[in-house]
């Protein structure tokens, strides 16, 4: 029996399956029925034969590269093969956070060994600007620089280590100009990247003055390095017309085609933009991708040679942006309940020098002020304050996160104020029937399922029952405390940008019967491929191992969305799905008359064409009917193609219908905090989450869990610093700690919320599930400020500005113990 | 030349001097399932197992290919996760990482996998050790993964002891140890390429005098540092590990002295034994990687103010054993460092031991490290306090902070605040007054000065707590979350 991919495990699996006679007795009879001479036709001589499968597109199907991952030949763009005469590029960076550039003598480096050759901005043909959405990124800095670790010139050398050492050799005179490191001082004073936005619902000015209790409050929200374990990379390859290959670590490739094409100044059907798998994205790579991509692409053009380009971690963590710390500030007034009345909310996103996409992330951060929560008459505004640092840039929830920090930063305040248990508070103020619509005017659909998930959660972790124990534990414990919250997390899905929520795919069968599918979305952990794998072997009742993905090319699939905002699966999913359908609908119009079968009763089964209803079948297998086909000049390839249907919004009234729907979770998590130390442990975390009817619940799993404790280390141990100059001290794991193995709660208690598929006709009634689950992590903090808040007696909501380093908890907690020892409370 | 075994295969090859192991992986060797995610030994993406036939039994143990010195292959059998699979049959620690859906992007699975992969070994050679969460946390703390949360690649650690045991072609031969034990010497001779390698002290203090220029290097781990992030190139290079002298733990009648390039991991179980907390320090010093490579001797001659061991060794009254060409000396550590980054090491000199004292009858010892995460990172702060009580009163106290000042730091002040007298709250306040005045710490990536001066104080009330918890079953629990068995 031939096989497609993994011999050992495909061949296992069968050998241990009864090889069921139907698909035998196809086998046997192929090569008479078609009759012909081998080898005179580009058909098959053997076909793929799939074995039967159940529900292949829900089932726990591993990961498409998993065999690949753990032997090492999963190749990542820095493994690539690459002609013998590659030169290694190298950047050279701004060490001046702000200032005009006075002397950029390159003579030295020009001299050094290796160095082939040597780029800055004016031997750009075409565009200099890269920006993404807006200008405001140029490729290298001209005159100006606005921050430590721009770039300011190129090289490309015989070896990686010749490219490193030569740009050293630059002599860079910057003339200091004052920086903004301050993303307050700047909006106050007007300094933004784009301009303000706002959204109303209701008369918020009135609900402020007529609410029993008023609370206003600020937090600090830290951004958050992406720390991809594969680096930015790429490979570029001149090609024999005026164009180029670019292999590269991607997010976006139909971006950087655009971006490589312009700075080249060619036409894009000139680049062409190959990704397999990325080392990990988390949307670092959605935009910060292209810069290196177009350097290299350049440098290829110019010398003719392949270029490969791989920034050291210490570069890439200062080149590239973050995600966006944002300055909350809430007013918010609320009835004896603690149930919000309305107020004013307002969300300052530190972008960095340049636009990127803040203009979206900040949207997206205003969109999720209200969490899961009705603010009743609100208003909501965002500002989008210029510095001069790196442009901060999309990261897995996308300003999402950071808007919903407010919300819950003021759960846990409303709840102290009012002496109600902050889930209390919090149950009270979910949308919920004649509450259940946004600030920005969208009706939030399925809101009881947040409600369900909430009591569901409350119930299997038993939260009343330790909320008790740990409130008679901190009576008991001087030093130790402990802390529980329960923070949920309702998450729109959908880009923001309305164009972007398109996808395309291509499909091909060859004669063998074995299936190509390509689309849009790019692989970067998240298993989109297996996902889509599963879609059009479910469509074409084929098993997992006949369908393949080669990589993700612009050259087969055109005009592309970047592979972010959660949407890889839906929208890809969906095109995929439209491209099989196409095929099995010609196939079956083609068997209908070719074997003069019932067209009604047709259908593909576990890798067989199946007739009839009832006891009555007849069946073809799979690699007969290809060939047939073929043989009867049918096509067997497709486009396929789906746009989101019913969302829009208005930016200048600040209302509409951003969100296809709303994906639901949350999370209950317990912790233990040295109030002497600032020390802590997250002790038990339980999570239920939905993802409508799972895709692959190992998948989905696995991004709940990943999301989690990502979103644990973005609120705790991550931790970016930047001294008065504007470099950043953080600059690679040594400092900047993302969590590790030891931070895996000890008690995780993940669970799918399953009997609820997507109220809205997604793939398969699935929901997306890349981002929502990041934002679970909101509990770990939360719970940290209910075992400081334990030092008051519960009274006072503690000041917790993020991420909660054992340094910040131990200093609210000094500052409460100061509080309480002037207020002449001995506790 | 180098020469020494790749999964199994013997190669022979080039390099100079300050080359790594991962740079001879995905350079000529063409190996490129060992990924590079760092370059400084922080992120475990780089992981490979080695074995040396002069580490006793081929035991195989993990360490960062892209701060290893590529000379140290020498004589070794390096293992790369090319190496596991025989045919299309996965070891154990690839099929469980499989089954457990333990890798999304990939990047880190490699690493991973030899972690595990090493493990598995561990448990082979000793089925009867049990596999408990805090081996786990070592065994993989020095190995990031960004995706998954690690819960499957716990699964996957858990379960990898109960899958059919394939082990690679080269563990299936029993001829091959031997191979490896009868082929190579470990010790290049005197090579042109610069990395140089003696086998005694005597050999060594010559060589030192031949090539004043030429750095010292043991596990690398910080050193390599200077090539992988700072760019500098080292022409010649003098290896203490093959130096017998320092290699060592002498024991004598008042205490051990260990050489100056005993690993952390070859010095943990005397520290279990005789010193619980100073061993329980070392489950958060670096990772499982570099402990397998580091060294005190690394650690003191570093002199960095945040360095692990020298506040320790500081309670404890350590002496250093400095070698030299004209001859030997012995000083009182603390005499050892003298300003930031500048120690008493005379031109020409090494350490070549450090003496632990016997611990005597009714002395008592808390190390306790303040850092951002509790795995595999460096000090914000680290406290080390050393005691016996007679009578009611503190006797014999030792107190030394690092992260603190410019050098790690006895602080007599608050000794003397404390000698003598009962562990009241009294005593301590006049010792956290001590303390305020004694030291002014900095602020830095790791910690503001504020957060070090307060935690730093703290650290002195969670010890009189400790003292008035005495009498508690567990009193680390009501006092600290970091609590060790002893």
């Amino acid at each position: 029996m031939r096989t497609l991919t993994e011999k050992r495990y495909r061949s296992a699996r069968v050998a241990s399956e009864a090889v069921p006679e139907a698909l035998a007795e196809a086998d046997r009879g192929k090569g008479a029925e078609i009759g012909r001479l081998e080898g005179d036709e580009p058909v098959a001589r053997d076909t793929v034969s799939p074995r039967p499968t159940r529900d292949t597109a829900r089932h726990a199907q591993a990961h498409e590269s998993a065999i690949k991952h753990v032997t090492g030949r999963a190749r990542y763009i820095d493994d690539l093969p690459a002609p013998g005469d590659t030169l290694h590029a190298m950047v050279g960076l701004s060490e001046v956070a702000h200032g005009r550039v006075v002397r950029l003598d390159l003579d030295a480096v020009r001299a050094m060994p290796g160095v082939v050759d040597v780029i800055t901005t004016q031997h750009i043909p075409g565009h200099r600007d890269i920006g993404p959405v807006f200008p405001g990124d140029p490729m290298f800095a001209d005159e100006e620089v606005s921050y430590v670790g721009q770039p300011l010139f190129a090289v490309a050398a015989t070896s990686y280590l010749e490219a490193r050492r030569a740009v050293k050799a630059a002599v860079v005179e910057i003339e200091p100009l004052p920086p903004r490191f301050d993303p307050v001082a700047a909006a106050e004073a007007g300094e933004f990247v784009r301009p303000t936005h706002r959204q109303v619902s209701g008369d918020w000015e009135q609900a402020l003055e007529h609410a029993p209790h008023v609370l206003e409050a600020a937090q600090f929200v830290g951004g958050q390095e992406h720390f991809y374990l594969e680096g930015q990379a790429c490979l570029v390859v001149p090609s024999e017309d005026e164009g180029v290959i670019v292999h590269t670590s991607n997010q976006h490739p139909s971006e950087t085609q655009k971006l490589v094409a312009e700075v080249l100044d060619i036409p894009f059907h000139a680049v062409t933009v190959e990704n397999r798998r990325m080392g990990g994205g988390f949307g670092g790579k959605e935009t910060q991708a292209a810069p290196w991509a177009c350097v290299a692409a350049l440098l290829a053009r110019r010398t003719g040679r392949a270029v490969r380009l791989r920034l050291p971690r210490g570069d890439d963590t200062r080149a590239t942006g973050k995600r966006h710390p944002f300055h909350n500030r809430y007013r918010l007034g609320f009835d004896d309940d603690g149930v919000i009345l309305g107020g004013d909310i307002t969300l300052i996103g530190d972008c960095g020098h340049s636009p990127d996409l803040s203009e979206a992330v900040v949207d997206r951060a205003m969109f999720h002020a209200d969490n899961a929560y009705s603010l009743g008459a609100a208003r909501v505004t965002g500002h989008r304050a210029r510095t001069h640092t790196a442009s901060n840039t999309a990261f897995r929830g996308f300003g999402g996160p950071q808007g919903m920090m407010i919300a819950e930063l003021a759960m846990d305040d409303i709840a102290r104020h009012v002496g109600q248990d902050p889930l209390t508070v919090r149950k009270r103020n979910l949308y919920r029937s004649g509450r259940d619509t946004t600030h920005y005017g969208q009706q939030v659909d399925q809101h009881p399922l947040m409600v369900e998930i909430i009591e569901r959660l409350e119930r299997s972790s038993d939260y009343w029952q330790r909320r008790d124990e740990i409130t008679a534990f901190n009576r008991e414990s001087a030093v130790i405390k402990r802390g529980l919250a329960l923070t949920p997390v309702k998450f729109g899905i959908s880009f923001t940008a309305k164009h972007l929520n398109q996808a395309g795919a291509l499909l091909h069968v060859y004669t063998d019967g074995s299936v190509m599918i390509n689309h849009g979305g790019t692989e970067m952990g998240q298993g989109l491929h297996t996902k889509i794998c599963q879609v059009v072997a479910r469509e074409l009742g084929l098993d997992f191992d006949s369908v393949r993905i080669s990589a993700t090319r612009t050259d087969k699939v055109p005009n592309t969305s970047p592979t972010a905002a959660s949407s890889g699966a839906d929208l890809n999913g969906m095109a995929a799905r439209d491209a099989a359908a196409q095929i099995r609908q010609r196939l079956l119009d083609f068997a209908a008359e070719h074997y003069r079968l019932d067209r009604e009763g047709l259908r593909l089964v576990d890798g067989e064409l199946v007739s009839g209803v009832g006891d009555v079948h007849q069946r073809v297998a799979w690699g007969d009917l290809v060939q047939a086909a073929y043989l009867g000049r049918i096509s067997l390839s497709a486009t396929g193609f789906y746009a989101t249907p019913l969302i829009h919004y208005d930016r200048d009234t600040g209302q509409g219908r951003p969100f296809y729907y709303f994906a639901y979770g949350a999370a209950v998590s317990e912790v233990r905090i040295d109030t002497l130390s600032g020390e802590y442990r997250v002790e038990r975390v339980d999570i239920l989450h939905d993802v409508g009817d799972s895709l692959n619940p190992a998948i989905d799993l696995g991004q709940v869990e990943g999301g989690f404790i990502q979103g644990m280390g973005w609120l705790t141990s991550e931790e970016l610093k930047w001294n008065d100059d504007g470099r950043l001290l953080t600059d690679g794991p040594a400092t900047y700690k993302i969590p590790t193995f030891g931070d895996l709660p000890p008690i995780f208690n993940v669970e799918l919320l399953e009997g609820h598929p997507n109220s809205q006709a997604s793939i398969y009634r699935s929901k997306a599930v890349g981002e929502p689950p990041f934002m679970l992590g909101i509990s770990v903090w939360s719970a940290l400020r209910d075992a400081l808040s334990s030092l008051t007696g519960y009274r006072a909501s503690p000041s917790l500005d993020t991420p909660a380093t054992p340094e910040r908890v131990l200093m609210a907690a000094e500052a409460l113990r100061a509080a309480q020892a002037n207020a002449g409370d001995p506790r | 030349m180098i020469e020494f075994f790749l999964n199994g295969q013997r190669r022979r090859l080039a390099a100079a001097p300050d080359t790594s192991i991962l740079e001879l992986l995905r350079g000529p060797l063409a190996q490129h399932g060992t990924k590079e995610g760092c370059a400084s030994g922080d992120c475990g993406a780089c992981t490979v197992a080695i074995a040396r036939p002069d580490d006793g039994a081929m035991a195989y143990h993990t360490l960062n290919a892209c701060i290893t010195p590529a000379h140290q292959l020498q004589g070794a059998h390096l293992v790369t996760v090319e190496g596991l699979a025989r045919g299309d049959a996965l070891h154990p620690a690839q099929a469980s990482m499989v089954a457990c859906h333990g890798s999304q992007c990939g990047f880190c699975t490699p690493g991973i996998v030899m972690s595990l992969f090493a493990l598995h070994e561990q448990q082979r050679a000793l089925p009867r050790q049990e596999l408990d969460d805090h081996r786990l946390e070592a065994v993989l703390g020095g190995n990031l993964c960004r995706c998954t949360g690690y819960r499957p690649i716990r699964d996957a650690a858990r379960s990898m002891g109960e899958r059919t045991d394939t082990r690679p072609p080269w563990a299936e031969d029993p001829a091959f140890e031997q191979v490896v034990r009868d082929l190579f010497p470990t010790v290049a001779g005197e090579d042109q390429t610069g990395y140089l390698t003696p086998t005694t002290l005597a050999e060594l203090i010559a060589t030192m005098q031949r090539h004043p220029e030429a750095r010292l290097v043991a596990g690398a781990t910080d050193l390599w540092l200077e090539i992988t992030q700072r760019l500098a190139r080292f022409d010649a290079v003098i290896d203490l590990r093959q130096v017998e002298e320092l290699r060592r733990i002498e024991e004598v009648a008042d205490g051990w002295w260990v050489g100056a390039a005993v690993t952390y991991r070859e010095w943990e179980p005397l520290l279990k034994t005789h010193y619980p907390a100073f061993a329980h320090l070392l489950t958060r010093l670096g990772s499982e990687q570099i402990r397998n490579r580091a060294t005190v001797g690394g650690n003191i001659a570093n002199a960095s103010p945040i360095g692990d061991t020298p506040p320790v060794l500081l309670t404890l009254d350590a002496t250093l054993r400095l070698a030299g060409p004209h001859g030997i000396r012995e000083i009182p550590l603390e005499s050892f460092f003298l300003d930031y980054k500048q120690t008493a090491l005379a031109p020409g000199e090494c350490i070549a031991a450090i003496f632990l004292p016997r611990p005597g009858d009714g002395y008592e010892q808390r190390v306790w490290k303040l850092s951002k995460r509790r795995e595999d990172d460096i000090s914000t702060l680290l406290g080390a306090f050393r005691w016996r009580l007679q009578d009611g009163t503190l006797r014999d106290v030792r107190v030394a902070y690092g992260g603190m000042a410019a050098i790690p730091l006895r602080v007599t002040a608050v000794e003397a605040a404390l000698e003598g007298k009962a562990p009241d709250e009294e005593s301590f306040g006049a010792a956290r007054r001590a303390l305020h005045q004694s030291l002014t710490p900095m602020s830095d990536a790791r910690g503001s000065r504020d957060y070090r001066a307060t935690a730093a104080a703290n650290l002195l009330e969670r010890w009189r707590l400790t003292l008035a918890h005495a009498d508690l079953e567990e009193p680390t629990q009501e006092v600290t979350l970091d609590a060790y068995a002893d």
